[in-house]
């Protein structure tokens, strides 16, 4: 793309300097580089998100300022924003993972539905009998969201691998499969008393939180951040050292790069699809599990914000990197608490939306440098 | 639950999904995929319902509504043609924007009145056709017709014409195109633009005309989603997408009316019986969705067709080193 | 330099002083280039010495960063393709501008402003037709591209051009996809185009059909010009091909007697089918002994693809064996192809061989990343990477930075010795390489073929699939051609005769007047 063409001077007169800006497809990128596009992108999207505040009658500073203090301001609200935050880092590995191998996996949400009413079938149905103690119940709801988000998410995968149906399409239809699926219980066979909720779990399936040692620690009053968090943090962890230094985690980078050098290689695509859309499923459920057993504490019909979108972007910011999940996923939490509270309620969405156009947008820079050059016409 | 009135329903709603997957086919055709369909459709039908309310004038409200979905989709064209951003999640990105927007342009909106609708007509002498004529011809919106007349038109468009012959031809092999002169970047602005105005009219044709109404969310309620799986189904071809909608669209409201009476074929029904079982019907158009989706996929695979060939890569001319 | 015509014929093209850039690249420093009317001017260079470059600038395709373009006299501004063709000037490109699933018709008529906007396909179908009738290049207009044989392709491009009233054709190395016939035919159909007053740019990096078809020649070499519309009269092979290369070159391929020993790669009858569903292989059987090169010549789209597919698991065969060392490998996956060491140069070096984000580390282990020393119980061991990395950017001469550079990075040579470090460090009872010298420049060719020879003296088989049937001529011990899918020809390297052997690739029936000089080795 370049601009301006220099014009044509008659001979004899003097040779006038022109300059063209052009862009100019890059070699190399500074390992810098990345981080500052980043960065760089979310603070225009914050400034273009503070323009369309003020033309709401809104008055931008004042939100955002609101928002740093009732999610960074104190330790309470901090803790609420990490038990917000604590489902978006599961659900943003398990994006970032599937998003890897460039599988694109929109059907978080209904995934993590699927985990909550798995959690919940262990003691709904009941799976379990009612005294059962923590020790048994708490892993078996585990397993249970991980293993019925995990299935769901393998359905995706499966015709994905051997049929190369759109999975995009898919999961998102899933999305509002799950969705009825969690009404037709939550309305039907384990209502309470008519209700559009189920019964509260007993309090050996609840998630222990920091509150829980107030006698002990009494600055820990107050504070609901749960075990989930730790789910979190580990499940990053363990997702560093699939994609980094295991054969698997070469297998999916290298699929995700060149589904055909792969096959050449000897991979089997198919197979790794399922897998890993299994994978992306099983930590969406688990992140299910954790709302319900750590925050809720019953299955009802809203137990997500759309926690399976948001995490997309969540995601994307952290160029799929699970440390960056982490991070991206405590700032979009604060996002989230903050959002509640403002009018009119269009607006977080959009600011995500405003967000992940400027990120795809920045990147442009990451492929491609200015150069200004003087040229004799 | 009289099939002439269920088919009827389904033509006039599958207008809505037949304007917006023919959209989407135009600018897949040039190779764009754009996933933000049901943001463009929400934005048009919040604007179209919001200016009708304003103004009292519907054909206003069609026009706005139609625009703002191509406005909306000028950003994507951009990002993803000029900025060469993946494709998939610009039209992620523009769904979000789009249904944010709209949830914040229509906050006030579901407490609207009652609005002036676009009138409806009855064609004379069709209407009395046995069979089709009181699906087709009785009592159905202008855009239903309309929709009728996009169907050929669009196909002769993409097949007939020299237009059309370049829009084949940039989303197959935009570099054959290139060196013939053929103005990639501008043809596929123009045919993402297109498919933003037909998914702002489908929005339009909502709130204008089907449901008339402001629901949030629920006033598209994914049906963006499903015109871009009809377009699958069609194979890219605008005939058998129009089958797609209407026959969707049927299901759809066949799939309501039979949660309402006692009896059903002589048995007592089960979803007035119980009406949680209700929620199993709200799955079923999504379910067969992806059933349609895995049988078109092996029809693909035999018959060895499928998506125009360029369709989400981007094109950069002189790129060096083949 | 090029001498300013005072009273001399009228030029077709006069291009001055053309600099063009890339990042990292200066493509043409400076070059000046002149083409007359009713010649044909073949334009020499080894690849990347710049002369696609400067032909896509002439044609539109690229802005020069500075000189300028004369037509017929006049100075010309090009924005895009279109211009070009506005002012009579046609290009063929290497790699085919058309659309697969339309017609020939269609292909013609995409970019034209005729007709406006209906499109009575009929009427152009006989339009097509006739103009191909007129110029002798017979193809139906109605065939859609993807069904016609490469050489038909290239006719529907020439095709092109000529409906657009092309009076300055540029085509860029025409005879890389025919066979010798087929590219008798086209000299001459191109003499009787010159006859009727047109011009020709003929890009190649063979002298032999430099030698034959053109009546100047202008040699570029690395961005830059060493002869400028020299009459081909008065011209030696060895003197072009030393402006060509700025050394005396020939490849001197000294290759050891041919001992041959156990046979280690066995097919019978293979059937296969193409991705388009058409018969490919039809009953292939052949052998490769251990230390052999088989050679397997032929024209582009007769099978070769497939034949390395199948050989290495990445195509389904309908019927038929493979065995390596005894072990049935036909219709297995990949996977069980590589356990039976059979290592694999593929055609697509960028779109296969490598990935073009990852490193040059993670691109080497890409075969032995399940294999100690590179992995250990649960996960790979980094810094063994690293080293098994380094090793083998030493040991092969891999030019990049580190091996932490991204793939894409590498030039052709260089990925290319990458993709042979990591087949040959495999261990491989049976090499497949297709292709292996497509696009590099000497010194890369130089690399490639003696890592081959290597490997045969070290006792592998190797079974080279190629085009160029210099590289056959020189690497192979046994030479077998595919034609339709039909093995239609075996020699021995002995008795190798190049007239026959291009005879077999085009289906050996009647014999053709004019060969090319088989005494005339082309610098490869």
């Amino acid at each position: 793309m370049t601009t301006s063409a220099p014009a044509r001077q008659p001979e004899g007169e003097r040779v006038r300097l022109a300059r063209t800006i052009r862009l100019e497809r890059r070699l190399e990128v500074p390992r810098w580089l990345p981080v500052a596009t980043t960065i760089g992108a979310i603070v225009v999207a914050l400034v273009i998100s503070g323009i369309i505040l003020w033309f709401a009658g809104g008055d931008p500073i004042a939100i955002f300022v609101h928002i740093l203090r009732s999610s960074f301001g104190s330790l309470g609200v901090l803790s609420d924003t990490l038990v917000t935050a604590t489902p978006l880092i599961l659900t943003g590995l398990a994006c970032a993972l599937a998003f890897r191998m460039r599988l694109w996996n929109i059907g978080a949400e209904g995934q993590f539905l699927m985990g909550a009413w798995g959690a919940s079938a262990v003691l709904l149905i009941p799976i379990v009998p009612a005294g059962t103690p923590s020790i048994i119940t708490i892993p078996l709801m585990m397993a249970a969201g991980m293993l019925a988000g995990g299935l769901y998410g393998a359905i995706p995968g499966i015709l994905k691998a051997y049929r190369d149906v759109n999975e995009i399409i898919v999961t998102l239809m899933l999305n509002y499969i799950a969705a009825g699926w969690i009404a037709y219980w939550v309305f039907g066979p384990w209502s309470e008393a008519g209700f559009q909720l189920t019964a509260q779990f007993p309090k050996s399936a609840w998630l222990p939180r920091l509150s829980d040692f107030a006698s002990s620690v009494p600055a820990f009053g107050g504070l609901t951040v749960h075990l989930g968090l730790i789910f979190g943090i580990v499940a990053a962890v363990v997702v560093r050292f699939l994609l980094f230094r295991s054969g698997r985690g070469y297998e999916i980078r290298l699929i995700g790069d060149s589904p055909r050098a792969a096959r050449y290689a000897g991979i089997n695509v198919a197979r790794n699809t399922v897998i890993v859309f299994a994978m992306s499923g099983a930590l969406a459920g688990l992140a299910g599990m954790s709302e319900v057993a750590g925050v809720v504490h019953r299955l009802q019909q809203a137990i997500s914000p759309g926690y399976g979108f948001t995490a997309i972007i969540v995601a994307y910011i952290a160029k799929l990197h699970p440390y960056g999940v982490i991070i991206a996923a405590i700032a979009f939490g604060a996002l989230i608490l903050a959002g509640r509270e403002i009018q009119p309620s269009g607006i977080p969405a959009m600011i995500q939306g405003i967000i992940l156009f400027c990120l795809i947008a920045s990147e442009v820079v990451l492929r491609y440098r200015v150069r200004i050059e003087r040229r004799a016409a | 639950m009289d099939l002439t009135t269920i088919l009827a329903a389904g033509v006039a709603s599958g207008t809505v999904l037949l304007f917006a997957a023919v959209g989407e086919i135009f600018a897949e055709r040039a190779g764009v995929i754009n996933l933000g369909v049901e943001g463009m459709m929400l934005i048009g039908a919040v604007v179209a319902f919001g200016t009708a309310v304003a103004t009292g004038n519907p054909w206003l409200g069609l026009a706005l509504g139609t625009m703002a979905g191509g406005l909306l989709s000028v950003l994507h064209a951009v990002i993803t043609i000029s900025f060469q951003a993946e494709q998939v999640v610009s039209g992620l990105a523009l769904t979000f924007l789009g249904t944010g927007l709209a949830r914040v342009l229509g906050e006030d909106l579901s407490k609207a009145g009652a609005i002036a609708l676009l009138p409806t007509l009855t064609i004379p002498g069709l209407a009395a056709l046995p069979v089709v004529g009181p699906i087709f011809f009785t009592d159905q919106s202008v855009l239903v017709y309309v929709g009728y007349a996009v169907v050929p038109i669009a196909w002769y468009w993409i097949n007939r014409t020299r237009p059309g012959l370049h829009l084949r031809a940039v989303g197959e092999s935009p570099t054959a195109a290139d060196t013939l002169g053929v103005d990639v970047y501008r043809l596929r602005y123009t045919y993402v633009i297109v498919g933003g105005l037909f998914a702002g009219l489908a929005g339009a044709t909502i709130t204008l005309a089907i449901s008339p109404g402001w629901f949030g969310d629920l006033t598209v309620n994914g049906q963006g989603w499903i015109a871009i799986a009809i377009v699958i189904f069609a194979q890219w071809g605008v005939g058998r997408a129009a089958v797609g909608a209407y026959a969707f669209a049927a299901i759809g409201r066949m799939l309501v009316d039979i949660q309402g009476p006692q009896e059903l074929f002589g048995f007592p029904n089960p979803f007035y019986v119980n009406h949680t079982l209700t929620f199993f019907l709200g799955m079923v158009p999504y379910i067969l969705i992806i059933v349609v989706l895995v049988v078109v996929s092996g029809e693909a695979i035999r018959k060895r067709i499928g998506a125009p060939a360029a369709l989400g890569i981007h094109y950069v001319r002189g790129e060096r080193g083949h | 330099m090029s001498a300013v015509p005072a009273a001399a014929p009228p030029l077709a093209v006069a291009m001055r002083g053309i600099v063009k850039r890339f990042p990292g690249v200066v493509a043409n420093d400076g070059v000046d280039f002149e083409l007359g009317v009713g010649e044909i001017h073949a334009l020499l260079g080894e690849n990347g010495a710049g002369k696609s470059t400067l032909m896509n600038v002439l044609d539109g395709l690229y802005r020069p960063d500075a000189g300028e373009i004369l037509v017929r006299g006049q100075r010309v501004e090009f924005r895009s393709p279109r211009d070009a063709i506005a002012a009579g000037l046609g290009m063929v490109h290497q790699h085919f501008a058309l659309v697969p699933t339309q017609t020939v018709t269609e292909n013609v008529l995409i970019g034209l402003d005729r007709p406006r906007f209906h499109i009575d396909i009929r009427r152009y179908d006989d339009k097509v037709a006739e103009l191909a009738a007129r110029h002798g290049l017979t193809v139906d207009p109605r065939a859609r591209i993807w069904q016609l044989s490469v050489g038909e392709q290239q006719r529907v491009e020439i095709l092109k051009m000529l409906y657009r009233g092309a009076r300055i054709l540029i085509l860029d190395e025409p005879t890389a996809v025919l066979a010798p016939q087929e590219a008798q035919d086209l000299f001459r159909t191109l003499r009787s185009m010159v006859a009727d007053g047109a011009s020709v740019v003929f890009i190649s990096h063979k002298l032999g059909e430099v030698a034959q078809i053109a009546d100047r020649v202008t040699v570029m070499r690395r961005g830059t010009v060493t002869a400028a519309g020299v009459a081909i009269a008065g011209t030696t092979t060895a003197g072009l091909a030393r402006l060509m290369v700025g050394r005396d070159v020939v490849e001197t391929i000294e290759r050891t007697p041919f001992v041959p020993g156990p046979v280690v790669l066995a097919m019978r009858d293979v059937e296969a089918e193409s991705d388009r569903g058409l018969p490919a292989l039809r009953g292939v059987s052949l052998e490769v002994r251990s230390g052999e090169i088989l050679g397997v010549a032929g024209v582009a789209g007769n099978g070769q693809s497939e034949l390395a597919q199948v050989l290495t698991g990445l195509r389904h065969c309908s019927r038929g064996s493979v065995t390596v060392n005894g072990a049935e490998i036909a219709n297995r996956t990949p996977r069980d192809a590589i356990s039976q060491h059979v290592a694999h140069v593929p055609e697509d070096r960028t779109g296969v061989g490598t990935a073009p984000n990852l490193s040059v580390a993670d691109n080497l282990i890409m075969k032995t990343y399940r294999n100690a020393p590179v992995s250990r119980r649960w996960s790979i061991d980094t810094g063994a990477v690293r080293r098994f990395a380094n090793r083998l950017r030493e040991t092969y001469s891999i030019a990049a930075p580190t091996v932490d550079t991204e793939a894409r990075l590498l030039s052709g040579g260089n990925l290319q010795r990458l993709i042979l470090a990591r087949e040959i460090e495999s261990n491989p009872r049976l090499m497949v390489a297709v292709q292996p010298t497509r696009g590099l420049d000497v010194g890369a060719i130089v690399t490639v073929h003696r890592l081959l020879l290597d490997q045969r003296q070290a006792g592998s088989a190797t079974i080279l699939i190629s085009e160029d049937l210099d590289e056959i001529l020189a690497l192979a011990d046994r030479i077998a051609v595919l034609y339709e899918g039909r093995l239609v020809g075996l020699f021995s390297a002995a008795e190798a005769d190049v007239a026959e052997i291009g005879l077999r690739m085009t289906g050996g029936t009647a014999s053709s007047p004019a060969e090319p000089d088989a005494a005339t080795q082309a610098v490869s």
